[in-house]
């Protein structure tokens, strides 16, 4: 194991973490708490509870999960997007380092930066928010397998993506929908038939419930249902990187 | 001769069904430097991205230092350094950052001590802090070296090195080959500068349209093809070749006012001193005489006509 390699590219994208960190940390925690000051105070305040949870606290998880997603997949889709655009990417090409390596480095370093993201919106909705974790080791364990999930899904955007319209195109389009609609603002338990059903087709229903459950011990889904999902789009996108390496799909000519 | 880059049988077809190398084998002798002398399209640069893990090959074999550049990728590449053809740095980064990194990526320990000998050998040292981005395209090739000798290769590749590089930095650049191998270092370079590979190769190979074509000692392939020749200017015109002179290396130009002679450079000048005395003797007066002798460009010339 060339444990050096890793290390290079972790510090590497870190780096550029720091760099960017207007962009990176700053922007996304400045646009959770506008979130928080509309729908968590404002709004909030005249809302009721959901499954016994204020309006303002039930709506944290989601909004750590909203960000937790798309900056994942912006982190890891740019981080290995723009070697190959400008070319740099003949280095670790040529370097002795296995893909998982190569992966290990860019995912671990996307999936680190979104997790510290993770918990600085934590930190930043207990100003507005009294909120208590029942379940921390879940929560953190949640947060870690979605961050890597989603990184990974990054990275295999930004092998893809071949202009920096399509690395954009499904965070905004695909995601951000999706999670809006995956029961970040209410109960999917709130919505009539048959939209209750096809919801569940929406695979950030699970995460967000199973990263509510962490917090509040309540679930629109079994958290069993909602683990066992999160491990599924982990494989899923564990396959995905395997087959991109075996073939050498649009890294390799 | 130990040879430490071996291709076998190489083939290269890309997605777009184009062929760019066809059948190539080609062995690298440890130590030497080899010069890859060939037409822009040749497929210099693809052969080179094979050996180095940037290319897949279609069919063939590449060792370097006896691993295969597949099944045992990471002994192989640990061997290599590479300076691409483009540059293409990150532009954010440090100097030292970055050189930090390509060490770090080919799996050895920090050393700074080392990494400071090579910045200061390609005259990078004071600018170890600066921005990449802000400095010259010249310091930027050099940046390039740095981080293609962060992680102390046995086997350099120099793809076009002096292309587009200003005069200072390829007589830096050349001396730095030399040193180079003094040390053991194995170096392949690319270019279509003729006058790169005569001044600076122990071997040369040729490569146009995906095929090697030849692979020879510079010395040899001087020898073997340096032709000189000796123009004589007439007092009067001739008819033909005078019998008596020998006619197989003479011939007539400029409607009879200039013989040519032809002679291998490396002869002991016996033919020239015949051919005037014979001249003479024939009462055939030569106003004006002058030499060529044919480079490597000439060399190189006729060789890519033929194929
Ligand atoms: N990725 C690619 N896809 C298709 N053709 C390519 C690709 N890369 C290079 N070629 C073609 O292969 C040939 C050889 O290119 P290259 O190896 O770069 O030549 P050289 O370095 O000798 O100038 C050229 O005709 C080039 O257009
Ligand atoms: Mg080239």
């Amino acid at each position: 194991m060339n444990l050096y390699a890793i290390l290079a590219i972790y510090k590497f994208e870190m780096a550029r973490t720091w760099r960017t960190l207007m962009q990176s940390i700053a922007s996304p925690v400045l646009s959770t708490t506008l979130y928080f000051v509309v729908f968590g105070t404002a709004i909030g305040s005249r809302m009721g509870e959901i499954d016994g949870v204020s309006y303002g606290a039930f709506i944290i998880p989601g909004l750590v999960m909203l960000s937790l997603l798309s900056e994942s997949i912006s982190n890891a889709s740019f981080g290995i997007f723009f070697p190959k655009f400008s070319g740099t990417i003949y280095e670790v090409l040529s370097a002795p380092v296995s893909p998982f390596e190569i992966v290990a480095g860019y995912v671990g370093a996307a999936a680190s930066k979104s997790m510290l993201l993770g918990l600085l919106i934590l930190a930043t909705a207990r100003i507005f928010v009294d909120y208590q974790i029942e379940h921390p080791v879940w929560m953190i364990c949640f947060l870690a397998l979605t961050a890597v999930t989603f990184s990974l899904f990054g990275f295999i955007i930004g092998i893809w993506a071949d202009d920096f319209q399509k690395l954009q195109v499904i965070p905004l389009m695909v995601i951000t929908p999706l999670t809006f609609l995956g029961g970040a603002f209410y109960s999917i338990n709130m919505l009539p038939e048959p939209w209750q059903s096809i919801t569940l087709f929406n695979p950030v229903v699970y995460l967000i419930s199973g990263f509510r459950w962490a917090f509040y011990g309540v679930a629109d889904v079994h958290i069993a249902v909602s683990f066992g999902m999160t491990l599924f789009f982990l494989t899923l996108c564990l396959t995905g990187i395997w087959w991109i390496f075996r073939t050498g799909y649009r890294i390799k000519s | 001769m130990e040879s430490v880059i071996s291709v076998q049988a190489l083939d290269k077809t890309y997605d777009s069904g184009f062929s760019a190398l066809r059948n190539v084998h080609l062995d690298i002798h440890k130590g030497e430097i080899f010069a890859l002398l060939g037409p822009n399209g040749a497929g210099k640069t693809t052969l080179i991205s094979i050996i180095c893990g940037i290319v897949n090959p279609t069919v063939g074999t590449v060792k370097a230092d006896g691993y295969d550049i597949v099944k045992d990728y990471r002994k192989a590449r640990g061997k290599i350094g590479l300076v691409p053809q483009e540059l293409c740095t990150d532009a954010f980064e440090s100097v030292w950052a970055t050189v930090s990194f390509s060490r770090g990526l080919f799996g050895k320990a920090p050393n700074p001590a080392y990494l400071e000998q090579v910045l200061r050998q390609l005259s990078l040292w004071e600018k170890k802090d600066a921005k990449i981005r802000e400095l010259s395209g010249g310091m930027k090739r050099r940046v390039m070296i740095a981080k293609a000798l962060s992680h102390e290769p046995d086997i350099l590749f120099l793809d076009e090195p002096t292309a587009g590089v200003d005069v200072e930095l390829r007589r830096d650049m050349w001396e730095m080959v030399r040193e180079l191998r003094e040390r053991g270092v194995t170096i392949i370079l690319t270019t279509h500068y003729i006058e790169e590979a005569e001044e600076m190769a122990d071997r040369i190979g040729v490569i146009n349209k995906g095929e090697i074509i030849l692979v020879e000692d510079k010395s040899v392939l001087m020898d073997k093809l340096g032709q000189k020749q000796l123009h004589l200017t007439l007092d009067h015109p001739l008819e033909e070749i005078p019998s008596g002179l020998n006619g197989a290396s003479l011939a007539l130009g400029e409607g009879g006012h200039t013989l040519i002679y032809s002679y291998d450079s490396h002869d002991d000048n016996v033919g020239v001193a015949n051919l005037l005395s014979n001249l003479s003797t024939q009462g055939i007066n030569v106003k004006d005489l002058h030499s060529t002798e044919s480079s490597l460009e000439d060399i190189f010339v006729n060789l890519v006509k033929e194929h």
